[in-house]
């Protein structure tokens, strides 16, 4: 690890003048510090200063439209046993227990999570190539090991998906990320923030430098919303998703049509991906296995496979179609 | 074999049995669930390892590893490091001190040195991840810094990576632990070609790496006399002195070297780079030095198990018996050392072939040194064997314990010597009732709930009984009535203490709490590697030993006052802290009255166990039957394990809660190698590319279920107080119950390790009669 110097902020203003001042030196905001400290002792990222936010926006408030602001420092297990979040919303509770341990839960904050980075092996190895490390030095995971690896919204550059389980359901719920930064407050849709690889996949996120996270919004979802998030792993604990699936679905009174759907998969690409393109051909469609296929089917149509990780395309229709039946069933159904 | 050893050899087979050890039936202390003595140290952390050690005047070190597979170095740019603040010294190839390269384990028997290469004496380069620099300095935090400011020039050159590539260059070794690397009996490839039921298939399996939790550490500190101090992370203490002493040119006198705790070893707390360079470094700057290696280390320089491309062919008669087993195939090795991973021991001894052929070859590959990783050989080998029973127990349409039932031997198949003891088929008998295998339904996909498909597989557990020689202890006799037992023993968790306590406590008939064992230092005697399962069973014969000898001192002692005066060794007993004569129970003593009487303190005795002449008369074996239920998600391919139940034959039990934890860890790590573990080699560069437990997934406890185990008890009447290592077995025999129970569940055979989730989902359902295609070694 290198010498690196420590500041804490008490409020965003405070952590973006903290983060300008530094700016020589490679300054990196620290929230739970379960991902950056790692990186740091790998020799990965060397920042010159640490600025710690973790005590920035702890709070997670329900708003009178019954939407949620989760404060960009409100840690995993927080949000995850939070009652309003359990009740309406759980398929985020799912999406957070389903991922890493219960201690790193417990350190790990919302804002950290949003930007925890890829667990490529190569990205960690510094004696590999890797374009996300080093721009333009090559990709080893490419002919490598990648198992792990995307299959869609991948480039030439680089195959590395983003690992976070709890994004896949916030991508899914249409949360909004509040952005703070050295020239003024903005708001994206998550689904914006992250970047797919193309030819600079060292830039991971929409985020300028100093711009600093302050709190995810969660839009109140529709009434008689099914939801779930179902996750795929090598182990049955403690493991990033091979694949995962976060779906909502809103039925028609009788329970056998789609009114809406929202859907999002994990372990597939280098942001967490939305299945715009499925849940457009689940739309007002009869809520049938067949119908499903056909969203799963046409969401991966553009899939691509290397030597390892090909098992994905089968596997991720596999688990959107199965989601979606589970979600779906009505009582009496043949499981 | 040395012209000596074939002597002793021969002697031992024409020598009477000694008998049974006369404690083989007494059950007081030994048998008794006793906690283990090291468990308040253990949880209150107040037992030290040795990367925690206190030292005077300390300095730390920090490994700088290679990053090409093979070639040399040209130049290590270290100035901006040997200024860095706190940095003492920078030790390469130019100025580490001078070293012998060590004898190689497995060859030498006084030697723990995983590798005869020289350690940092020359530019070389022979494997990626080799330490090529270390930096000394005054904390861990600065040595770790400057040493990511060293920067090295190489000359790479081609290096042998690719298993699959050099396959076709496979040779035998010249030897497998000094077995034969072929044995033929017949002719098997014959037999399977006329045979009514045929499975030839090739089964493959991983490079794993070991991941004890704790580090391998080390820290040195030379003495101004010239002695030499070593903590040291170490499951050989005693080989690891005598390497060290060779490698520095030093009396083994000199060198102490001390473990009290060791925190997992599995094989793997050999002496590798890191405790050299340690005692060098320590050596270079007149400090104690320590190095404590990352987890990316342990991968990096420390070897695990090797990869293997087997293949087992067997041929069945119309009864089930067999007329032909094959077992063949290759191992990647390195050429510094001699460790081609034993994979066919399990086929020498389990079952009755009318014809054989057994045959191992390696290719050498430029890697870090493979090693030995809980029960080598075994554990990858039993995979093969019983997974491959298990598809000739379909083709004859057998159920698979019937099929074991016929083909179980009278004698040792390939030694044609009896076993000293082996219940098997009481094993699985017992096991197969507590698992309810009879309920099982044998055809495959038969059994639901939901979308998980569930299955039930069983396989034999198998490993060889090991004593080795060289086991000594002292034994002390105090005037209070307490006994001490000392040998340069090793505790790595499994209880080694405990056990012993027991047995000196029962053979000395003493309580428990007036006897200690004390070990983990060569100031105590000598103790043979914590490996092949040998330590328990290698002890109990040197205590025994020390006992018979005490016993003849204290006869001795006792004088014409004595009840005992007169007697001899075997006209007494130990019985209620004391000696009493075994025609007159009443006559006898307590230690305390004949030390009290004839003035002592205390007596003590060192003692060497007898050489393990049982091994050489009988086949001496282990055995087991390892029952599995799995699921199987039929959606997303996940495999979880609902229900186990190992059932043992080791001979008898020492301590049934040590023991059970014995085996259940080795069956965890057999799951491990089943479904989760690969340590991946990227044979582009020859790195391990997930070199961390983040990526390197052993099972957690959501992956293993509520284990059973149970075992018959037998004594085996060769074997000192009729007992068996059982460190290992746990381990074999799982993968092949996994992937035999995965078949069940899915009509899916899986031949290759780890069953992964995309194995199963893209695996065709396997049809029957199917041969193996691709070539292997004939
Ligand atoms: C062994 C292991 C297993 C894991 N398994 C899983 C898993 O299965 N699923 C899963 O989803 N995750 C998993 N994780 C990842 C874990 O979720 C992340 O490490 C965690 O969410 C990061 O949060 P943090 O607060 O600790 O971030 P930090 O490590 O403090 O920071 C991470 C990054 O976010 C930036 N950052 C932090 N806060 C802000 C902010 N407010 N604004 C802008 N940038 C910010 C930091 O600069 C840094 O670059 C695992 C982690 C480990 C170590
Ligand atoms: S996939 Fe991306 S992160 Fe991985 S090595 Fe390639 S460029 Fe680096």
């Amino acid at each position: 690890m290198n010498e690196f110097s420590y500041e804490r902020a008490t409020d965003p203003a405070a952590a973006i003048r903290l983060f300008s001042k530094c700016n020589g030196r490679n300054p990196r905001y620290l929230a739970g510090g379960t991902n950056l400290v790692d990186l740091m002792r790998e020799d990965i990222e060397q920042p010159g200063t640490i600025i710690d936010v973790s005590g920035i926006s702890q709070a997670i408030q329900r708003r009178e439209d019954g939407a949620i602001l989760l404060g960009a420092g409100a840690k995993n297990t927080a949000v995850a046993s939070h009652r309003d979040i359990r009740e309406r919303f759980p398929m985020l509770t799912q999406a957070i227990v389903n991922g890493a341990s219960a201690q790193i839960r417990n350190m790990a904050t919302v804002g950290g999570n949003l930007m925890q980075r890829t667990r490529c092996y190569y990205f960690y190895d510094s004696a590999a190539r890797c374009n996300k490390r080093v721009r333009g030095s090559g990709c080893d995971a490419l002919d490598g090991f990648n198992r792990i690896h995307a299959i869609l919204g991948t480039s030439a550059h680089c195959i590395a998906t983003h690992p976070s389980d709890m994004c896949v359901a916030l991508a899914a719920l249409d949360a909004i990320v509040h952005i703070e930064g050295p020239s003024g407050p903005r708001r994206l849709k998550l689904t914006d923030l992250h970047r797919l690889p193309g030819d600079t996949p060292d830039v991971e996120t929409e985020l300028a430098p100093g711009e600093l996270i302050t709190a995810v919004e969660i839009p109140p979802l529709p009434p008689a919303t099914r939801s779930v998030y179902r996750k795929v792993r090598d182990r049955a604990s403690y493991a990033f998703a091979l694949v995962s699936v976060a779906a909502a679905v809103q039925l028609n009174e009788s329970g056998d049509s789609i009114l809406a759907a929202r859907l999002a998969l994990g372990g597939v690409a280098h942001r967490p991906w939305r299945a715009s393109v499925a849940e457009g051909v689940l739309q007002g469609a009869p809520a049938t296995e067949e119908r499903f296929r056909q969203a799963a089917e046409a969401e991966l149509q553009l899939a691509v496979g290397r030597a390892h990780n090909a098992f994905k395309i089968d596997l991720a229709k596999r688990v959107v179609v199965d989601t979606l039946k589970e979600l779906t069933r009505r009582p009496g159904d043949e499981p | 074999m040395s012209v000596l050893q074939k002597v002793t050899e021969a002697l031992a087979k024409v020598m009477p049995d000694k008998g049974p050890d006369p404690l083989i039936e007494t059950w007081h202390i030994v048998g008794q669930p006793l906690s283990r003595l090291d468990g308040p140290l253990k949880v209150s952390g107040a037992a030290r390892f040795a990367a925690e050690v206190p030292l005077e005047n300390l300095a730390y070190a920090s490994l700088v590893l290679s990053t090409i597979a093979k070639g040399r170095i040209l130049r290590i740019h270290s100035d901006d490091a040997r200024r860095a603040i706190g940095v003492i010294t920078v030790m390469t190839h130019e100025n580490a001190p001078r070293m012998h390269a060590p004898p190689q384990m497995f060859t030498y028997r006084d030697s723990a040195a995983t590798s005869n290469l020289p350690v940092m004496q020359d530019n070389r380069v022979h494997w990626n991840g080799e330490p090529v620099a270390l930096v000394v300095a005054e904390s861990q935090e600065a040595a770790d810094y400057a040493a990511s400011l060293i920067r090295v020039e190489y000359e790479p050159e081609t290096a042998a990576l690719s298993f699959d590539a050099r396959k076709p260059e496979a040779k035998p070794p010249k030897d497998i632990l000094g077995e034969p690397p072929d044995i033929t009996v017949g002719g098997a490839e014959d037999a399977l070609r006329r045979s009514a039921f045929r499975v030839d298939q090739l089964y493959r399996t991983p490079r794993y790496n070991h991941n004890a939790i704790e580090l391998h550490a080390t820290a040195a500190k030379w003495g101004s006399d010239g002695t030499l101090t070593v903590h040291d992370a170490s499951q050989a203490l005693a080989a690891t002195r005598d390497t060290i002493a060779k490698s520095f040119a030093l009396e083994p006198e000199k060198v102490r070297v001390m473990a009290p705790f060791v925190g997992g070893a599995f094989g793997n707390k050999c002496v590798w780079n890191h405790t050299f360079l340690c005692i060098a470094a320590a050596k270079l700057t007149a400090r104690a030095v320590r190095i404590v290696l990352t987890r990316e280390e342990v991968f990096r320089i420390t070897g695990g198990r090797t990869l293997s491309e087997q293949r087992v062919a067997l041929g069945a008669n119309r009864d089930g018996t067999l007329a032909g087993l094959i077992h063949t195939g290759i191992t990647g090795v390195v050429s510094h050392n001699a460790f081609p991973e034993q994979f066919t021991f399990p086929a020498r001894h389990l079952y009755a072939a009318e014809h054989m052929l057994i045959q191992q070859k390696v290719v050498e590959l430029d890697m870090v040194a493979n090693t030995s990783m809980r029960a080598p050989g075994e554990s990858i080998g039993t995979f093969a064997l019983e997974s491959a029973l298990d598809e000739l127990a379909i083709e004859c349409s057998l159920d698979p314990i019937e099929l074991r039932r016929r083909i179980e031997p009278q004698k040792d198949p390939t030694r044609n010597i009896p076993f000293s003891s082996r219940n098997l088929l009481e094993a699985y008998r017992r096991g197969a009732e507590r698992f309810g295998w009879a309920q099982r339904n044998p055809a495959p996909g038969s059994q639901r709930d939901g979308a998980w498909q569930i299955g039930q597989g069983v396989a034999t557990a198998y490993y060889p009984y090991y004593r080795m020689p060289g086991g000594s202890a002292r034994l002390r006799i105090t005037a209070d009535g307490r006994a001490v037992v000392q040998a340069a023993a090793h505790e790595m968790g499994m209880g080694t203490a405990t056990v012993q306590v027991q047995h000196a406590a029962e053979r000395l008939a003493l309580p428990v709490e007036r006897v200690s064992f004390e070990y983990g230092d060569t100031h105590f005697p000598d103790s043979p590697v914590a490996g092949g399962s040998n330590q328990t069973v290698s002890i109990v014969a040197a205590v025994t030993a020390a006992v018979q000898e005490l016993v003849e001192k204290l006869l001795r002692l006792c004088g014409k006052d004595s009840p005992l005066a007169g007697s001899r060794a075997a006209d007494v007993g130990a019985r209620d802290g004391g000696l009493y004569r075994l025609d007159n129970p009443t006559r006898g003593e307590s230690y305390r009255a004949i030390l009290q009487r004839a003035g002592r303190d205390y007596l003590e005795c060192t003692a060497k166990a007898p050489m393990p002449a049982e091994m050489k008369k009988y086949s001496m074996q282990s055995f087991g039957a390892q029952f599995c239920e799995v699921r199987v998600n039929e959606v997303s391919g996940e495999i979880r394990i609902s229900r186990w139940l190992g059932s043992f034959d080791t001979g008898r039990i020492l301590n049934p809660k040590t023991a059970g934890s014995q085996f259940r860890g080795g069956i965890i790590m057999g799951i491990g190698m089943a479904l989760t573990e690969e340590s991946f080699f990227d044979e582009r560069s020859g790195r391990f590319v997930n070199a961390s437990l983040a990526e390197y997934h052993v099972p957690v406890h959501l992956d293993i279920p509520q284990i059973e185990v149970i075992w018959n008890d037998i004594p085996d009447p060769q074997a000192p107080l009729g007992l068996h290592g059982i460190g290992e077995i746990g381990i074999t025999g799982t993968a092949a119950a996994v992937a035999n129970a995965v078949y069940n569940a899915t009509g899916k055979r899986i031949r290759e390790l780890p069953i992964t989730l995309d194995k199963i989902l893209t695996a065709p359902p396997t049809l029957r009669r199917s041969v193996a295609t691709s070539a292997t070694p004939r």
